[in-house]
């Protein structure tokens, strides 16, 4: 007899028209948990992927930057020519305190203990974190050959994240990369133009008094050719975003300390 | 049921065309289409979308309570939007990179809301999937004809290859910066609808009013 209670229940349920209260809530209950377990399902299968791409597509970015990207290179091995540091940016130093393969740089910069408020802003960054990831690279007899360093600044529409790299004597550049940005189409985003990258290749950063003087402009500074880069036609913000970013990196609250010490040959 | 499976895949396409006849899907179709490749990602994605959210609210159209049947719409396209979403970025990451935020956006495109409310929940599952498929495919048709035109004069390639050299690249051919922008979308969409109506005239909407001569006062 006890039995015939629940049976009952949900013979009554079913017999409720689709538009009843309780079916309503039991319709929505019952598809939202549905729902819910199939997206979770999905994203924490894909997710080993997902993060592996993302990996990758930074190494790419990296290997490009350093001139070491061609189709169909195995990304993985390439990149193991790399060694990545975390670097103090105001001391110039190497920090042990962190393990620089799992070292989240933009995590960094919005974490009170690591980041700073920058007073002085021309790169439009809001906060700069103390700490950042750089990558060296060997050549084969074991000496240092380039360093790549990572940058960020606003352009006209976006917050531009790129990697820079410096031949080992501190102040050639080897190439300018970008890897995140939403400028425009066209004009703006040109900044991904092979042709226009490749101006960056052999320019120097210091003048022979040791001041930074690399520029992005319409005109060729009174330094000379050598630090001049041509800003992109149609795209006066985006550059002069470039141009302040670059400055702002290579400058005393970017990487200056750590270039003097490169030039020094003290890494 | 009046429509064969063949009508239901083929009306779509152009005759009922959910952007130039419904004029529906638009914010989607101005953003994605300055290249052909991410164009057509997105017609594949939407058209999955479509289907599949139309077959299962069909399945589902007899035990959906009236009072939230637009919600519970949603959940399903919601969920899968976001399955696609997670398949792009595992397996075409360079493409979601591209997509960002308009995979996303599929949930409120009103193509697939406008199919599950006008057809997938008055017919059977299999109709209801194939409309999908056609409705994703009308859509991807005109993605594909805006997508060819601002790719090939905007950048001067189709699918990434270089069709018109341009003078960036140390070619001749001086690119429409205009129509990498999206409202230029907006002028080829334009156009494709006065074309679409002028080769059928069938399409062309009653004026809602006319302007009366000077004696009808």
């Amino acid at each position: 007899m006890s039995e015939q209670a629940p049976k009952g229940f949900f013979a009554r349920f079913k017999e409720l028209p689709v538009d009843s209260t309780p079916k309503t809530i039991f319709v929505a209950v019952t598809l939202c948990l549905f729902c819910s377990m199939i997206v979770s399902v999905a994203a924490v299968s894909l997710r080993p992927v997902q993060e592996a791409n993302k990996v990758r597509d930074k190494q790419v970015n990296i290997l490009q930057v350093a001139g070491l990207y061609e189709d169909g290179v195995d990304v993985a091995e390439a990149f193991a020519a790399f060694e990545p540091r975390v670097l103090e940016l105001a001391s110039g130093d190497f920090s042990a305190d962190f393990d620089a393969t799992t070292f989240d740089d933009r995590a960094a910069a919005d974490d009170p203990e690591l980041s700073r408020e920058l007073v002085e802003d021309p790169a439009s960054i809001g906060r700069q974190a103390n700490f950042v990831t750089v990558y060296l690279l060997n050549d084969d007899a074991g000496n240092l050959d380039k360093v790549i360093l990572p940058l960020h600044g606003y352009g006209l529409w976006s917050t531009l994240y790129g990697f820079i790299a410096v031949e080992e004597n501190g102040n050639d550049i080897y190439g300018l990369q970008f890897y995140s940005h939403a400028e425009t189409p066209g004009l703006g985003a040109e900044v991904d133009n092979p042709r226009w990258k490749s101006l960056w290749n052999g320019k120097r950063l210091h003048d022979d008094t040791g001041t930074l003087a690399i520029t992005v402009d319409k005109t060729a500074p009174a330094a000379g050719a050598d630090f001049h880069i041509d800003a992109l036609a149609g795209a006066t913000l985006t550059s002069r975003g470039v141009d302040n970013l670059v400055k702002f990196w290579m400058g005393e609250e970017g990487y200056a300390t750590f270039l003097a010490k490169l030039k020094e040959g003290a890494v | 049921m009046s429509q064969t499976k063949k009508e239901l895949l083929v009306d779509p396409l152009v005759d009922n065309n959910p952007i130039t006849l419904q004029v529906l899907g638009l914010c989607s179709a101005l953003a994605v289409t300055s290249s052909l490749k991410v164009a057509l990602v997105m017609t594949i994605a939407v058209t999955v979308v479509t289907a599949f959210s139309s077959m299962f609210i069909s399945i589902l159209r007899n035990q959906i309570p009236g009072s939230i049947r637009i919600i519970v719409q949603m959940v399903i396209i919601a969920s899968l939007v976001i399955l696609v979403d997670q398949v792009l970025k595992a397996y075409a990451f360079e493409i979601s990179k591209t997509l960002s935020v308009f995979v996303g956006l599929i949930i409120t495109n009103c193509i697939v809301m406008g199919r599950a409310e006008a057809f997938a929940m008055k017919n059977p599952p299999m109709a209801s999937f194939i409309d999908g498929i056609g409705n994703g495919l009308g859509y991807g048709l005109i993605l594909m004809l805006v997508g060819f035109i601002r790719e090939l004069f905007g950048s001067g390639s189709l699918f990434g290859i270089t069709i018109l050299e341009t003078v960036n690249n140390g070619g001749w051919y001086v690119p429409n910066g205009m129509l990498l922008l999206p409202p230029s979308a907006f002028f080829v969409i334009g156009l494709l609808i006065w074309a679409f109506r002028t080769w059928k005239p069938e399409q062309v909407e009653e004026r809602d009013f006319k302007i009366q001569t000077a004696e009808a006062h």
